[in-house]
């Protein structure tokens, strides 16, 4: 495991996350704008960000500490994005970090008054990262409009938990918190839901991803990776080159193709 | 150049159509539908949807700009109307500060310079800031955060929208001009939210047009000293806060016709795609931003206020000291610049202290004062009506002075910190200088007009 | 059943999307609020200056450029 390590520490450090002892989680916090994200940080780390009500507010990735259990954890607050696909420069620095920082933890905040639109970054976070606690949040204005959720049975679909919050009032904090020590932890194993796409995507992904496993630090989601490469995002090759030691900068990453079947290039 | 151009296009989206995103995002979409059906059973829809009716109203056809213009106005009302007397306290009680100093230099035996550097140069400009800078900044940002809170700022971004598209800037150029309210460099940092490069340059170069934290104050001592009679009436009062909304519009327009010109010009192109989502309306918690924001503010302004005020307090005190033949070092700088002060409706003492002014905005009016003094003689300044005095009857102001004076503060180059951020946030020296460069052109070519104007007219 | 761009949808009207045509981006963009083939769109309310329109997608409030709403198909039930 010690090896396995390693190569993330060096990723992490890259993104300015040091630690102060080897024991400390690191948390990412993902979310939708004006889903309340930064009060969520607020409310988990005692820090007063102030927090406007407008998109795009967080423009500077904030980063605080707090203690739980007995155990020290970094938050770092990630720009609030509607997605992680359109390649925007809040959406890759979100999207790297979520993909070669590997947080031991990441919170993936929904707005509970609007859980489908936000269930779309919900799903591409899950699709990234395993170790993912889903914060529904704002769930007193949701009561308040008179939107009844089902948790439990969320937390079964999505396959990780679920705590509803309304951050403002510091309901559901503590439960957040317990959650984030658990997944951190690995006290508690996520099942995340798998998307699976059109089988052609499908076939074509699994042969990219056989080549590209070699390419990138252990733990990195190769599959993710396939995808992105597969859709055309060119972004995600500079990042590979930025935290990948075996794609040296300016070097082509060896993408095979070759002997995979012609009809996977849908 | 990147590498990654080289990649074959077959590689990378091999039916070059962007087929696989799409299917990809319906994909996702579809599980979020699915998963949302079984999980989330929807309001009743006969409720009565408030945000909908507020925003009938606030973004509606007749009363969405006389709204805007209202609150505007309202805001800045209370902030004339209510910094007054605390302004004053604060000064009068500064100030005795100051005068027990003075008799501790000179009982200490300390030189004269000593006193002069420390009292009348640090001291006096720490006063001068923190008095007339502070109280306006405290009631003004609450209440601005109120509204921003509230979730208003979108409705403001919708609601201008359409000018901004015509002068081929971004929509969300509204937004970090508003940012530019509690500091320029901070609005400058906003911009970070405008995806295209072209419309992000422009809104970090028309950023400086927004009053700033540092600016602001000036502008609502000048009016309420030349617009406002003193403020001391509900008369003076009205008058003074119309006449700072009427900065704030006129910067508006400003940003307005550069970004037009610069999307003509400079940064020539169209606008890119934009989306704004207007979010719901939040009850804010009005308590914790109170005194948040009334905090936040007083730590910003006293730090500014020592770290950057004082010390070039006494550096400015030095230059009105130390003499270089009959005059001081500032009044041979005033003096040069005499004659094109006096074509933009200003003099070279206020030219003088808005080029010493450069590290911070706060402390132009402190060093015009200094730099005025040290002609003449005035043992303290502690109240709107000494200024009055000091302005009018020793330098011989007139409306036309204090109405170019803060055109000019409203449209002058940004400071050192805005600029050192734009140096950051572009990593171009060309953009830097270009920022600091049209504001100045600006600035001089609207105080010439004005000036002119008012001089052919016989107004002054 | 009556085909339009987004930018036609006349206020308080609900339209379905049928296809996108913009590119790059701009399609991105639009994707990822959730425009997909297939999703209900409702013109809300249309800005004192004309442009641009406020609709309501997915559940929440998105304001769209006319450039960028012409660019979006929807069919009209």
């Amino acid at each position: 495991m010690l090896s396995d390590r390693l190569p993330t520490e060096g990723i992490r450090k890259k993104f300015n996350i040091t630690k102060k002892s080897s024991g400390q989680k690191v948390v990412a916090l993902a979310g939708n704008p004006n889903t309340g994200k930064s009060t969520i940080f607020n409310a988990l780390t005692g820090l007063r960000q102030h927090t406007g009500n407008w998109p795009g507010k967080t423009v500077i990735q904030t980063r605080g500490t707090f203690s739980y259990g007995g155990s020290s954890y970094i938050l770092v607050d990630l720009p609030g994005t509607y997605s992680l696909l359109a390649s925007s420069a809040d959406e890759q620095a979100a999207r790297d970090f979520l993909c070669f920082a590997q947080p031991d933890a990441t919170v993936a905040v929904a707005d509970a008054t609007c859980l489908e639109r936000n269930l779309n970054l919900v799903l591409q976070v899950m699709e990234i990262t395993s170790r993912v606690v889903v914060c529904v949040n704002l769930i007193d204005e949701a009561r308040r409009k008179k939107i009844s959720i089902d948790l439990e049975e969320l937390s079964a679909q999505l396959g990780v938990p679920v705590v509803a919050t309304a951050a403002r009032s510091g309901l559901g904090i503590a439960e957040l918190k317990e959650r984030i020590h658990q997944v951190a932890f690995g006290k508690l194993t996520t099942n995340p839901r798998r998307l699976v796409y059109d089988p052609e995507i499908e076939e074509a992904v699994s042969c990219l991803e056989h080549s590209l496993k070699a390419l990138i630090p252990p733990g990195v989601n190769s599959r993710w990776l396939s995808l992105r490469i597969l859709e055309g995002d060119r972004t995600v090759l500079d990042a590979m080159r930025e935290y990948s030691s075996k794609i040296s900068y300016g070097r082509e990453p060896a993408v095979e193709t070759g002997h995979c079947p012609a009809g996977s290039r849908a | 150049m990147k590498q990654d151009t080289a990649l074959p296009d077959r590689v990378l989206d091999p039916a070059g159509d962007g087929i696989i995103r799409d299917r990809v995002v319906r994909t996702i979409y579809s599980h979020a539908e699915y998963i949302a059906a079984r999980t989330v059973k929807p309001a009743d829809t006969r409720r009565v949807d408030w945000d909908g009716k507020i925003d009938d109203i606030l973004t509606s056809r007749w009363l969405g700009f006389p709204v805007m213009m209202a609150l505007l106005g309202a805001v800045i009302w209370l902030t004339v109307a209510g910094a007054n007397v605390p302004s004053e306290l604060i000064a009068s009680a500064l100030f005795r500060v100051q005068d027990w100093l003075a008799g501790l230099f000179v009982r200490a035996g300390l030189p004269s310079w000593a006193e002069g550097f420390f009292v009348h140069g640090v001291y006096r400009t720490l006063a001068w800031v923190v008095s007339v800078m502070l109280p306006p900044m405290a009631i003004f940002f609450p209440l601005f955060t109120l509204l921003e809170d509230l979730g208003y700022l979108p409705r403001v971004a919708f609601n201008l929208d359409n000018f901004f598209k015509r002068a081929g800037a971004h929509g969300k150029q509204s937004l970090t001009m508003s940012m530019g309210f509690g500091c320029n460099a901070a609005g400058v940092i906003a911009c970070r939210i405008i995806e295209s490069p072209r419309e992000r340059i422009i809104a970090i170069l028309t950023n400086v047009f927004v009053p700033c934290n540092g600016r602001f104050p000036t502008l609502i001592t000048l009016s309420s000293v030349f617009m406002g009679g003193m403020a001391a009436t509900a008369y003076g009062v009205a008058a003074a806060a119309a006449a700072v909304a009427g900065m704030v519009l006129a910067g508006l327009w400003v940003t307005l016709v550069t970004s037009r010109v610069l999307s003509k010009t400079l940064l020539r192109g169209m606008p890119s795609s934009f989306t704004l989502e207007l979010p719901p309306y939040r009850k804010p918690q009005v308590g914790r931003i109170l005194v948040r924001s009334i905090m936040d503010r007083t730590v910003f302004v006293l730090g500014r206020a020592v770290t950057v005020a004082a010390p070039a307090g006494g550096i400015v005190w030095l230059l009105a000291n130390i003499r270089v033949g009959e005059m001081s070092v500032i009044g041979l700088l005033a003096g040069t610049l005499e004659p094109f002060g006096r074509a933009l409706g200003l003099d070279g003492h206020i030219l003088t202290a808005f080029i010493l002014g450069l590290p911070a905005n706060e402390i132009v009016l402190p060093i015009l004062i200094m730099s005025y003094l040290s002609t003449g003689s005035m043992a303290s300044l502690d109240s709107l009506e000494a200024l009055r005095v000091l302005l009018v009857e020793d330098h011989g102001w007139t409306w036309i002075t204090a109405l170019c004076t803060m055109l000019f503060s409203l449209l002058h180059f940004p400071c050192a910190t805005t600029l050192l951020t734009i140096r950051q946030e572009t990593k171009s020296l060309k953009w830097t200088l270009t920022a600091a460069l049209i504001p100045l052109a600006a600035a001089c070519l609207v105080c010439f007009t004005v000036a002119q104007a008012a001089r052919a007219l016989g107004l002054c | 059943m009556q085909e339009m761009p987004l930018s036609k949808l006349p206020l308080k009207k609900r339209g379905v999307v049928t296809s996108l045509s913009a590119e790059g981006m701009a399609r991105r963009r639009l994707l990822d609020l959730g425009l997909v083939p297939g999703t209900a769109v409702e013109a809300v309310r249309r800005s004192p200056a004309g442009d641009p329109t406020a609709f309501s997608i997915r559940g929440a409030i998105i304001a769209l450029r006319k450039e960028d709403a012409d660019k979006i198909t929807v069919s009209l039930h």
